[in-house]
């Protein structure tokens, strides 16, 4: 088992004739990922070819769904057009969108958001790599993978990884991978200040995914989620759990490349944030380099083994 | 994008959002005919720097004050001859201060009392907050810490837009009378409005003011903008002021590299902006201090790699070099090859601890090691940062 997504689970591109967007569309076939449609308006009933599998390109998203029964978009729009991309998901009612776009307006995002409210479609970013369930084969291939992260890093596992970071996701995957466990699902949040899906979303999955054995949660300076998951996880989580939190030595009141990591007061300090991990019983790793022994120590001490 | 108090001012006019009258002057030249066009009464003298704290703050020649109270003209213009081309030195302008180049003189208003109003985002709900307080023209953070029952919010929803209850809310809360009820009433719908239509990603008037004749000013402005936004805002975007930026930042902003100075000695060079922030922590963790964050991004060519290091290396207090790349869909030996190239191109003189992993990492490091070039090589973010730690110190 996984969340979100599984091997089988079919997924359109929309975006997938700009150059980013059918890189990524490649390397996710590559993967074994189903990607079954692309999107670009005013390229209907065109092709998408990569090793001699024809991806069928459709107008419009609901067109796309219905010939095809994806149930996922990937959104590689460009910033001003991103929050309608991510609207016209809801509208043709999928499962689940993630919007890989930087740079989307707060504004553009505080507005999809009110209008995404009692939808049945889930958001994953923008700002965000994406998510991955790592496959049985070889670098982990014969998994989903949507988005933009390197596939063949990740294991097969029971890792749950949740983040607002690209890289330092795949630094941590990477680390996990490395000690031999993997993951169930790795996906990245995202590291706009208006998001769809939050760190407590994603961890009240993994804490019911029986597949799920271990968490581990990346955060950074900037909001209050991580706080929020923390409280939650004190309260609720059966499952061991480590944290990281990037931004210890980010100067106040600067935006640390990601929109959101700004430190706005004394409450979102990554010194903050860790205080609460610990009161919260999350085993905090030290440093970046310690994201796979963290979680390793949490399961110890709850009698839980990774593999 | 932060713009200065003055400019703010001649926005909230635009909206409908009372202010003291006020005149910008950018040189001496002209401060005489901007003072003539206030009434003869005093006149408040306000640098213009992108930084609170002003009013306290100390200039580098010993002059007191980046704001003053002006009986006269006269006095005023003695003040606004020492505060221009002065640097103004607060606590959010770290030590080197502020060079003052536009003053700012406007009418003294008779305050009967201060109030603090705020719009900003609510990360938790995804909402804009309007804020307000009835303790104004002190640091907010410290009333919300000591006195939270002073603080008024209410969360806008964003697709009603602000709703009139709302604003009554806040104004019984404020505990005005009912003719600065009206006046406070407009100010605070058309605050918003300009919020809303300009993509502010805050707007902060501290002190908002009553004034004895029941008129509501605001007195203080502090505006910052969704850089997101930028693209729809050509008017917004032509307030930027590149004084007020470091040079170093508005140079790697050319090469779209995320680049933030810091006050260490120890560069960093990373790609992904939650790996370039862990890579500064690391450095501290082991008793380091990084001179900077740089983001150089997810497809980093050779060319920014090259861009990258030229503006790291214009930072005269870094001692080594930090690089560390997370080759993920980017091919190590690519970034391996740009290190090399750019290297000996900027002929670098101090020490550097390269840490490579992913895609094609064997390849990449091999590239390094082939180089000539006196390089260290880290295994993992660990190994590295203490291999720098210890090379600088």
């Amino acid at each position: 088992m996984s969340i979100l997504i599984k091997p089988e689970t079919k997924i359109m591109v929309q975006g997938i004739t700009g150059a980013f967007g059918g890189k990524h569309a490649q390397l996710s076939l590559d993967y074994g990922t189903q990607v079954v449609a692309g999107v670009t308006p005013g390229k209907g009933g065109q092709f998408f070819e990569h090793n001699g599998v024809k991806v069928p390109i459709f107008n419009t998203v609901v067109d796309a769904a219905k010939a095809t029964g994806a149930t996922v978009s990937t959104i590689f729009v460009p910033p001003p057009f991103a929050g309608d991309a991510i609207l016209e998901c809801v509208d043709a009612g999928l499962d689940l969108a993630v919007c890989i776009t930087e740079g989307i307006p707060i504004k553009d995002m505080i507005r999809v958001k009110r209008a995404m409210s009692g939808a049945k479609t889930r958001l994953i970013g923008p700002n965000c790599p994406g998510l991955v369930t790592p496959g049985t084969g070889e670098g982990s291939k014969g998994g989903c993978r949507i988005g933009i992260a390197p596939g063949y890093i990740h294991k097969k596992g029971h890792v749950g990884v949740v983040s607002r970071s690209g890289t330092l996701t795949y630094e941590a995957v990477f680390q996990i991978t490395s000690k031999g466990l993997g993951q169930s699902t790795s996906v990245g949040i995202g590291g706009d200040p208006v998001n769809g899906t939050s760190h407590l979303d994603v961890i009240k999955l993994f804490n019911a995914d029986p597949d799920t054995k271990g968490i581990i949660l990346i955060g950074e300076i900037g909001g209050n989620a991580e706080v929020e998951a923390a409280r939650w996880i004190k309260a609720t989580c059966t499952k061991p759990v480590a944290g990281f939190i990037a931004g210890a030595t980010a100067p106040a009141g600067r935006r640390m490349g990601h929109a959101g990591a700004i430190v706005g007061g004394h409450e979102d300090t990554a010194e903050a944030k860790i205080a609460v991990f610990k009161e919260c019983g999350i085993e905090v790793a030290a440093t970046p380099s310690d994201m796979a022994d963290a979680p390793l120590r949490a399961a110890k001490a709850k009698g839980v083994s990774l593999n | 994008m932060n713009i200065h108090e003055y400019q703010a001012k001649a926005l909230f006019e635009k909206y409908g959002v009372p202010v003291p009258q006020g005149v910008a002057a950018k040189s001496p030249a002209e401060f005489e005919s901007a003072l003539a066009q206030l009434p003869d009464a005093p006149v408040v003298v306000k640098s213009q720097i992108h930084a609170g704290g002003r009013g306290k703050g100390t200039f580098t020649d010993g002059f007191k004050g980046g704001v003053k109270f002006a009986k006269t003209k006269a006095d005023a213009l003695d003040y606004a001859k020492k505060m221009f081309n002065n640097t103004l030195v607060t606590i959010q302008t770290g030590p080197a201060g502020r060079k003052v180049q536009t003053i700012y003189f406007t009418h003294a208003s008779d305050i009967k009392k201060e109030y603090y109003l705020a719009i900003l985002l609510d990360r938790a709900t995804s909402k804009p907050v309007i804020v307000a307080s009835t303790e104004g023209g002190v640091d907010i953070e410290t009333v919300a810490h000591d006195t939270p029952e002073k603080i008024f919010k209410v969360l806008i929803d964003p697709a009603y837009g602000i709703a009139d209850f709302q604003v009554r809310e806040l104004i019984f809360k404020l505990g005005l009378n009912p003719a600065e009820a009206k006046n406070a009433a407009k100010l605070i719908r058309n605050l918003y409005t300009f919020f809303w239509e300009t993509d502010a990603a805050m707007v902060e008037v501290n002190p908002l003011i009553t004034t004895p004749d029941d008129k509501v000013l605001a007195l203080d402005a502090k505006v910052s903008f969704d850089s997101n936004a930028l693209f729809r805002h050509p008017e917004i975007v032509a307030l930027r002021d590149l004084n007020e930026e470091d040079p170093k930042e508005i140079a790697a902003s050319k090469y779209d590299l995320a680049y933030i100075a810091l006050d260490g000695n120890i560069a960093c060079l990373v790609n992904g902006a939650g790996l370039a922030m862990s890579t500064m922590d690391i450095i501290k963790h082991y008793g380091g201090n990084p001179a900077n964050f740089l983001d150089v991004g997810g497809g980093a060519s050779k060319e920014k790699v090259i861009a990258a290091f030229k503006i790291i290396l214009g930072d005269a207090n870094v001692k080594g070099i930090f690089g560390n790349i997370v080759g993920g869909i980017m091919d190590c030996n690519v970034i391996a090859e740009g290190i090399v190239e750019a290297v000996k191109e900027v002929g670098l003189k101090l020490p550097l601890v390269v840490r490579l992993e992913g895609n094609n990492v064997a390849a990449g490091k091999a590239t390094l090691a082939n180089s000539g070039l006196a390089l260290v090589s880290g295994d993992t973010m660990a190994d590295a940062a203490q291999k720098i730690v210890k090379l600088v110190a």
